[in-house]
């Protein structure tokens, strides 16, 4: 007999519900249960950062995260990280000037990671760049690229804050 | 990963309670109970999820030392600025560890719980011989590929590294695991294989760590954690050192150091014979090469991983010399 149990989980500002295995994880619910498909499976083991995700604002593999372990916690995936009118995230943006993916498909991790990572202030060079973005591999090799977009939506980033201040 | 059902704790009580039902495992950042329950290598009836208790995350440091819960995040530890001045090699064996997301999910206890482990140890279904998941059956790993398997504390039962980076620098800092009432040091937390290699901890069936405390010391103060691999970043260690030194008033003479070893050993190795050797010595590059080859005493290679019995003394003679550097102590 499979045993289901209830979950309301916060995804990117809704509540969604569902009955799912316990068994189920993050990754799985989004993509098998709720039909959000930006997060990918790369690995499935927690050595990619294909499926990365925020949880309460922290950047986490949802390949090694129980669903039912993320009731009552804020996620947030790919999906949920443009502005209100559809503008692109500045990280998404600064991929996108950078040619910062080839197939793409480690893209919404790598960007899911670097959002969190300039937010942490872990992107203060290119070497702190690569240590902290070393949990998402990109198998065609994006990685200058990568960095080069992360340095510089880190600047924009800076810079916005000085403005503010 | 077979189904098993799932439960939240909502008092350390509970957990307790839970936790000595048969088939039930605690669930803290899940990244290694989660990863293994995949590989079929873990299959539990419960899952005693404990990341709601937010009773066990706190982080304490005072002139005594630090106490940190059980389920204080990798993460936090290691960014956390009395750490980092208290015990540097402490934080360093945290954020050179596992990958920034990892670090966000797993909580110490977990960390120092992660199995003594081998690739043939996470492949059941290819390798069935394996004495750690099967007492009795064998050993994949002995004759076979034994790049990453351990030279020191062997036997002839199992021969997995202890991969963990965290619980080297505890070791060498003689800090202790709190469960409950119960205080062990991290030393004799952990067992050497022997004949039961299933038994990796002293922990038995529903204990549950509640803390770390790790005494300050001017050892500790001036440590470092060196971690050298394969790849620069996101991997285990090949071999890696937690060291720290004081000097006598002279700025040269070693008053204390303490030597830990990982990515070599069946478990977080304190290496004494190095620091014996060093204690009431001037530094210079000799002494320090010849001390720090006192560590292999007792190595076994198989093959495969003798490249370590050259590379940890190597690694313990950089980071005793990057130390001495930093405070001016080496001739
Ligand atoms: C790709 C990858 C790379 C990694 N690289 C490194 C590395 O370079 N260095 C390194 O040190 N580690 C590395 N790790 C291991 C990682 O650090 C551990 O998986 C993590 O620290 C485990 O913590 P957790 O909280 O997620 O444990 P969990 O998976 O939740 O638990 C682990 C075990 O401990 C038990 N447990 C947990 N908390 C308690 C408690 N309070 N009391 C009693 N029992 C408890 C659980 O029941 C379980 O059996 C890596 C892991 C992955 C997946
Ligand atoms: S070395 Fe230990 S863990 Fe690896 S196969 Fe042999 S018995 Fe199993
Ligand atoms: S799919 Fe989660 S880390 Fe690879
Ligand atoms: S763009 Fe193809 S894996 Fe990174």
């Amino acid at each position: 007999m499979t045993r289901t149990i209830h979950l309301s989980l916060d995804i990117n500002g809704r509540r969604h519900e569902l009955d799912v295995e316990p068994r189920v994880t993050l990754l799985d619910a989004l993509r098998e249960h709720l039909a959000l498909t930006g997060t990918k499976k790369g690995c499935d083991q927690g050595q990619c950062g294909a499926c990365t995700c925020h949880v309460d604002g922290k950047r986490v593999l949802s390949c090694l995260t129980l669903a039912a372990q993320v009731e009552g916690r804020e996620i947030t995936t790919i999906e949920g990280i443009t502005g209100e009118n559809g503008d692109l995230h500045p990280v998404q943006a600064a991929f996108i000037e950078h040619d910062a993916f080839q197939c793409g498909y480690c893209t919404p991790g790598q960007i899911m990671s670097a959002v969190a990572c300039i937010r942490e202030g872990h992107a203060g060079s290119d070497e702190e760049i690569r240590e902290y973005m070393s949990g998402n591999l990109c198998r065609c090799g994006a990685y200058n690229s990568i960095v080069a977009a992360v340095r510089e939506a880190a600047q924009a980033t800076v810079k916005e804050k000085m403005e503010v201040a | 990963m077979r189904d098993f059902s799932y439960l939240r704790a909502t008092s350390a009580d509970d957990a307790q309670k839970a936790a000595l039902q048969a088939g039930a495992v605690l669930l803290a950042g899940g990244t290694t109970l989660l990863d293994l329950a995949k590989c079929g290598v873990t299959e539990p009836e419960t899952v005693v999820d404990i990341t709601h208790l937010s009773s066990l995350d706190g982080i304490a440091v005072d002139e005594g030392g630090a106490t940190i819960g059980a389920l204080a995040r990798m993460s936090e530890v290691a960014d956390h600025r009395e750490i980092k001045a208290a015990f540097p090699a402490v934080s360093e064996s945290l954020s050179l560890a596992a990958s920034a997301q990892l670090r966000n999910m797993a909580t110490m206890g977990g960390n120092l719980l992660q199995r003594t482990r081998c690739s043939y140890f996470r492949e059941p279904g290819v390798f069935a011989a394996c004495n750690k998941r099967n007492p009795g059956s064998g050993c994949s790993a002995i004759g076979g590929v034994t790049r990453n398997h351990a030279i020191l504390g062997t036997s002839d039962a199992c021969i997995a590294t202890y991969p963990g980076d965290l619980a080297v620098a505890l070791v060498a800092f003689d800090a202790t695991v709190e469960i409950g009432s119960r205080r062990v040091p991290v030393d004799d937390f952990f067992l050497l294989p022997g004949n039961t290699p299933d038994r990796e901890t002293v922990l038995e069936k529903g204990d549950i760590i509640t803390a770390i405390s790790i005494p300050a010391s001017a050892a500790a103060r001036n440590s470092t954690y060196l971690k050298v691999r394969d790849r620069q970043s996101y991997e285990f260690a090949a071999a890696s050192a937690a060291v720290g030194l004081e000097f006598e008033a002279d700025g040269r003479t070693v008053r204390d150091i303490r030597v830990a070893l990982g990515g070599v050993a069946t478990k977080p190795w304190r290496a004494r014979a190095v620091e014996q050797a060093l204690v009431g010595k001037a530094l210079d590059a000799e002494t320090v090469e010849k001390a720090s080859s006192l560590a292999m005493e007792g190595a076994v290679s198989q093959g495969g991983n003798h490249y370590k019995i050259e590379l940890a003394p190597r690694v313990i003679t950089r980071a005793i010399e990057q130390l001495g550097l930093k405070v001016g102590g080496l001739a």
